[in-house]
């Protein structure tokens, strides 16, 4: 099969107001993959924070619109693996009531990829030219730990991914205890119940610190925005989107 | 002291406060999850395929649900052909009277009982004290929960939150002399002398039921401490309380469901004493009660059937979920108000008791899923507890400056325009408070519970690529 020449960023709401930097990043990474981005400029916010929530009419409202804007291009690409969950396992049954809709955006959903996703299954990262092999990788590389966020890995199934980029971009992965232990963010979550929702950031962050490794790596801008807000001024950690790591390697 | 049926924001908030200062209890809690999951770990992965297994089971616990009044008719016949009397309670105050009417013509006094979330779920210690009889917890956990009058914190492990010397302190006035709380022997000692007298002295047995066996109508109950033995021969009557939905058809449904109990709550391959009562003593057994009866509880559950939450009643209160959830193991059991916390707490506790009274448990979650991947049964729990947050929405639970920001927010996302204008504006607002991505604001205006909210970015991805940001 040949390889996708453009893809469309749905760059997510959060990264879209509050850290545009991430969605540069991933704009270089894709177009130093060869590809051509289209920033379909209607997008707003897929709606999944009023899915959780509870707003199902103004959920499904927003995904709609998301099916909309989106279902013209052949590829889709965002950085974030919990709105690309939004798309593929809450948007069936939340357009359930509309079949036409429902069908849409089934088919939307079979072409939507989280980032590493779509560069480690579609474009096939990482190349056999690709640099060093990751035995080398390993004892030399950048090293970092990656979080494995909750949506991404449970609804999506994706674990070896975005582990496999950072590696092809020369990474080398020190794992948390348990890597997949919640951040604290769960969207509202973080505001309703701040108290639980920071002591869960903050166990985070240890394991994070003991991990030993300078960077934590998450492929969710949800999740960095919830740890940035716990990180302590001397923490040995900093935080970084998965997609800032893959620009900063791949230079 | 009557522990408060209800959690709201604010309560779940202030209670889990309270759980996250003490020190102590974060490291118990830590701890004794850490230990149940890695236990649950290794005893799964001893089994030649445990994901089967727990398919089958999904399998088996749906399709017993789908027909649970045929299933509960059987059992009701073949527990009535071995001898137990079945009742049929619809509620909590039926189930009590149900007790009451039992001890009343038998004339008790003292009643000695197993663990049991059911009686839990339905406060039946109150209402045995409020018919003048003293009822005594006789697992070594729950004990000391009745003892120090509070709620179980853990569905499987209800005293996880006390420290030995509290326990001692307990033991101690009850025992009417100091016992020290290092000595763990001499304390166990004290207990078990203790309860023989109460094992001995009671005229009713009050057991819970892990599992209601339709085709020979008998009742299994799972503990590691034997007391369920004493419980179900000494006293010469016992009263099973179970909910409708334990029901196992078969022997083998039964067979599935031990296999993976034990395993999922504590990781024994199956807990020390498993005890079967198939009615009362027949005349050539040597001992046993005179009368068995079994009260089968509903309670709200029936209502669940046919509904988005019928799956909750899969739930076999292994307490997996706990030990998994990070919520939990930061807020700890007594912060969801109820008998029944953590994930599966969060959602039976709802749909038992009412939504408008634990309005902060469907919210009590990240939703990250940990409750899934561990669920004996694969119950969705995530799924549930974001049809639950959809109830609230509808039943307008949610207070009215949420609602109005919510609606408000989803108006401006809907009209890419507005959100352009919108986050222009915001962006001049917060431009005095906005510190390196944070926003810094007096008081704690600005942040959650200490956490600084973060900043709108100083211009936005789209503003970005309109300005050619991309163009090298």
């Amino acid at each position: 099969m040949d390889k996708p020449q453009r893809v469309a960023l749905l760059v997510t709401c959060l990264v879209d107001q509050i850290m545009p930097e991430v969605g540069l990043a991933a704009v270089r990474v894709l177009q130093r993959a060869g590809l051509a981005v289209d920033f379909p400029t209607a997008q707003t916010c897929c709606g999944q924070p009023f899915f959780n929530s509870g707003f199902r009419r103004q959920a499904a409202d927003l995904a709609k619109r998301t099916v909309e804007i989106f279902e013209p291009y052949e590829y889709v690409v965002a950085p974030s693996g919990s709105c690309v969950a939004m798309i593929r396992s809450e948007y069936p049954h939340l357009l359930a009531e509309w079949p036409d809709w429902q069908r849409r955006a089934q088919r939307l959903a079979s072409h939507t990829y989280e980032l590493s996703e779509f560069l480690v299954q579609i474009m096939e990262w990482p190349q056999p030219s690709d640099g060093p092999d990751s035995a080398e990788t390993a004892a030399t590389g950048t090293a970092v730990s990656y979080h494995d966020s909750c949506h991404m890995l449970r609804l999506l199934g994706l674990h070896g991914e975005p582990r496999r980029a950072l590696s092809a971009s020369g990474c080398s992965l020190r794992e948390m205890d348990v890597s997949d232990r919640c951040c604290g963010f769960g969207g509202l979550f973080s505001l309703r119940l701040p108290e639980v929702a920071n002591a869960m950031t903050a166990e985070k962050l240890d394991q994070a610190a003991r991990a030993g490794a300078p960077t934590l790596v998450s492929a969710d801008p949800g999740c960095l925005m919830q740890m940035r807000g716990m990180l302590p001024d001397d923490s040995p950690v900093i935080l970084k989107h998965l997609a800032v790591v893959l620009e900063e390697q791949t230079r | 002291m009557t522990a408060q049926r209800s959690s709201t924001v604010p309560e779940f908030r202030r209670r889990a406060e309270a759980a996250l200062a003490n020190e102590r209890l974060q490291g118990a809690l830590e701890g004794a999850t850490g230990r149940f999951q890695d236990h649950r770990r290794q005893a799964l992965a001893a089994l030649p395929d445990a994901d089967a297994l727990r398919d089958h089971f999904k399998t088996m616990r749906a399709a017993t649900l789908a027909r649970l009044d045929e299933h509960l008719q059987t059992f009701e016949r073949n527990a009535s052909a071995v001898g137990a009397r079945v009742h049929w309670a619809r509620d909590g105050a039926e189930a009590g009277a149900i007790v009451s009417t039992i001890a009343a013509k038998r004339g008790v006094q003292l009643v000695a009982k197993t663990k049991s979330m059911a009686t839990e779920e339905i406060r039946l210690n109150e209402a045995l004290k409020a018919a003048g009889m003293t009822p005594v917890e006789t697992d070594l956990g729950e004990w000391i929960i009745q003892l120090a009058e509070e709620p179980p914190f853990h569905i499987i492990a209800p005293a996880v939150h006390k420290t030995r010397a509290e326990v001692a302190e307990l033991f101690s006035t009850e025992a009417g002399e100091p016992l020290p709380p290092d000595d763990i022997p001499r304390l166990t000692a004290a207990a078990r002398r203790l309860l023989r007298e109460k094992f001995l002295a009671a005229g009713l047995g009050i057991t819970g039921a892990n599992i209601g066996v339709a085709e020979s109508g008998s009742i299994v109950l799972v503990t590691n401490e034997g007391n369920a033995e004493m419980v179900t021969s000494l006293p010469p009557v016992h009263v099973v309380v179970m909910g409708i939905e334990k029901i196992a058809p078969t022997w083998d449904d039964a067979a599935a469901w031990l296999a993976l109990l034990a395993r999922s709550a504590t990781g024994q391959p199956l807990s020390i004493y498993t005890t079967v009562i198939s009615g009362p003593a027949r005349p050539e057994d040597p001992d046993g009660p005179e009368e068995v009866h079994i009260i089968l509880l509903d309670n709200n559950r029936s209502q669940q059937l046919g509904t988005a939450y019928e799956e909750a009643l899969q739930c076999i209160r292994c307490g997996a979920c706990l030990n998994v959830c990070p919520v939990y193991k930061e807020a700890g059991g007594h912060a969801y108000g109820s008998p029944y916390s953590g994930p599966i707490g969060a959602v039976i506790t709802p749909i038992l008791f009412g939504l408008d009274a634990y309005a902060a448990l469907p919210q009590a979650s990240s939703l990250c899923g940990a409750c899934l991947d561990v669920c004996p049964v694969r119950i969705d729990l995530p799924r549930m507890l974001l049809e639950l947050r959809a109830d609230e929405v509808e039943q307008r639970l949610l207070s009215w400056p949420e609602r109005v920001a919510e609606n408000a927010a989803a108006e401006v996302l809907k009209r890419e325009w507005l959100l352009r204008w919108t986050s222009r504006l915001l962006r001049l607002l917060q431009r005095p408070f906005a510190r390196e991505g944070h926003l810094r604001l007096p008081g704690s205006l600005s942040s959650a519970a200490g956490r600084p909210l973060p900043a709108l970015a100083e211009k936005s991805f789209r503003q970005l690529w309109q300005e050619g940001a991309l163009d090298e």
